[in-house]
């Protein structure tokens, strides 16, 4: 296993988050797992560059990462269910009250 | 083996610590007082904010130095930004509590998440590390996101606080996917140490340029640069009014110190690398401010377009390169403010059950209240950029700055779209002055919307014919950069 190996798995989970909010047509709380995915790669990139760089801060900034990861996930349901009082459904395509 | 601990100077986070304090405070007052304490929460809010001044006011000033093991950094840039995210913090908040109460927001939360977004906003500009940067825009964030979906039972605003959390994240996402590629090309997250290791490297590496293009893409979706701007005409057309005219001006002063400390501390090698980029952002910024403005019948959602050209301006100061840029960009900021605050506590102002939204509101304003038509044009003249208005030099420093580094394109090209920009304000100026008035326009104007708009109009006007001090302290604010 080399550096190269977690980097592209990496970049595989970020590339997919950033899709799944994108091309997801359906549901807000795919979008809400796609954020989390994109959060988890970032910590894998730090960690292994942690690892293969000796070097401690990588780690720390992960444990960073998690929390606020955590605060996110708990407002973005917050207001997803203040939302779906108003709107009775979370489908995404239907979130067009305000036209952008 | 003993753990040493970098060293803690908790002095130089006294405001921020204060504010901790505060909003701490008011949370705890807000859940177990009654409905008779709201008042009192908003005037606690407000002292504090004061007594954060007046604490950063005594702050010793021998800058820079640095604490938390360079994590926290304490500069000219730092102080100044800091003043300006308290008065973009403490204006909005005077206003808005009529509109609260008249709303039934007025609850103790409003003040807390407005307090607790300002300390996000404060950790930023004093971020010497991409930790700190990144914690101080997801506190600064999340609060905000909290603030815009506040009028819990309007579809409008739920709607608003939503999109905004979804781009928002996905933002802090791509800024935070940059930051773990620099801290493997550079092995830390150290702007000062970030730069020392690209000065010394033989070559720049490609992950370390990705990094930092993702980094700036993060930035610029906070900032509403085009073409990451989507969210900001809905965002600001959906939350309540009293937030509109917070995140219009709180969050981009927090936003661009990052670009000034990203840019200038971490990745100020690599100019030739983001230049470029940011050209390209600042045009299609301007592009999208001045055209996208023109169709808009919500005064909100125009207002978005004419902060998103503002943007734009701001963008070409930051790209020169030059210290005469970034002074024209603190500047720029500083007077952004005023205008901006001065123009929403009008919308505030005219706001009446469901009037006040729409731009054909205003018809003939200019009969029935001389003195708002005359502030309200005053504004949208600064905005537009007509002497002998702030807004005018404001503009005036960043087309000096942009022509004196040579970017003689971009300073045409930004010239012509603020031409077009001054299509849209003069249509208001029209409206309120020309059209025949439909509505009785019978408000109030209170105590501290009075306040409010004298200060806003007072520097609008003052700095627009006297703008040495503040250019000066503009100056003296970016001279530790570079």
């Amino acid at each position: 296993m080399s550096l190269h190996h977690f980097l592209i798995l990496g970049a595989i989970l970020f590339t997919t988050g950033v899709f799944g909010i994108f091309l997801n047509r359906r549901n807000v709380i795919i979008i809400l797992m796609s954020i989390e995915l994109i959060l988890l790669s970032v910590n894998i990139n730090f960690v292994a560059f942690s690892h293969y760089n000796n070097d401690v801060t990588g780690q720390i900034f992960t444990f960073f990462v998690l929390a606020v990861a955590a605060a996110e996930a708990a407002i973005g349901l917050a207001i997803l269910v203040a939302f779906f009082r108003n709107r009775a459904t979370i489908d995404v395509e239907r979130i067009d009250t305000l036209k952008g | 083996m003993a753990v040493q601990l970098p060293e803690m100077n908790l002095v130089l986070l006294s405001p921020e610590i204060l504010l901790s304090l505060v909003a701490m405070g008011l949370l705890l007052m807000s859940a177990w007082s009654g409905k008779e304490s709201r008042g009192l929460i908003g005037t606690m809010a407000l002292s504090g904010i004061v007594l954060a001044a007046v604490v950063l006011a005594g702050l010793s000033s021998a800058t820079p130095s640095a604490t938390m093991g360079g994590h926290f950094i304490d500069d000219r840039l730092a102080r100044a930004m800091k003043w300006l995210l308290l008065i973009a913090t403490a204006l909005p908040l005077l206003m808005s509590r009529e509109y609260l109460n008249q709303h039934g927001l007025d609850s103790g939360e409003y003040y807390v998440l407005t307090i607790t977004s300002l300390i996000g906003a404060m950790a930023m500009v004093s971020a010497g590390s991409f930790l700190l940067l990144y914690l101080g825009l997801e506190l600064m964030s999340l609060s905000i996101y909290v603030l815009a979906a506040y009028q819990r039972d309007q579809l409008q605003s739920t709607e608003a606080g939503l999109k905004y959390f979804i781009l928002g994240s996905l933002a802090s996402g791509i800024l935070l996917y940059g930051t773990s590629l620099v801290y493997g090309a550079t092995g830390t997250t150290l702007f000062t140490a970030v730069a020392n290791a690209i000065k010394t490297a033989e070559h720049v590496s490609p992950v370390l340029v990705l990094g930092a293009v993702l980094v700036i893409i993060g930035i610029s979706f906070k900032v509403a640069a085009a073409p990451f701007h989507m969210w900001a005409p809905d965002v600001y057309e959906g939350a309540p009014t009293s937030v509109t005219a917070f995140i219009a001006v709180m969050p981009k002063v927090a936003a661009f110190t990052a670009f000034f400390r990203v840019l200038l501390e971490a990745f100020s090698a690599l100019h030739v690398h983001w230049a470029p980029m940011l050209q390209l952002l600042a045009v299609l910024t301007l592009a999208v401010g001045s055209l996208g403005a023109i169709a808009q019948s919500n005064i909100k959602r125009l207002l978005a377009y004419s902060s998103i050209g503002h943007v734009g301006f701001l963008l070409i100061g930051l790209t020169t390169g030059s210290q005469l840029g970034h002074q024209s960009v603190v500047f720029y900021l500083a007077n952004y403010i005023f205008m901006s605050v001065g123009a929403f506590c009008l919308v505030l102002v005219l706001n009446r059950q469901g009037i006040g939204d729409q731009i054909s509101d205003y018809a003939g304003l200019a009969k029935k209240r001389p003195l708002l038509a005359f502030l309200m044009s005053m504004f949208m003249f600064s905005m537009a950029g007509i002497p002998p208005l702030a807004g005018f030099i404001a503009k005036l420093y960043v087309l000096m700055a942009a022509v004196k580094a040579g970017l003689l394109t971009l300073a045409v090209i930004s010239v012509i779209f603020a031409a077009i920009g001054a299509f849209y304000y003069l249509r208001i100026v029209k409206i309120i002055y020309f059209d025949v008035a439909e509505q009785p326009f019978d408000m109030e104007v209170s105590l501290s919307h009075q306040i409010v708009l004298a200060i806003s109009a007072l520097i609008v006007l003052v700095v627009g014919i006297f703008p040495g001090k503040l250019l000066d302290w503009s100056l003296a604010s970016v001279q530790s950069l570079l």
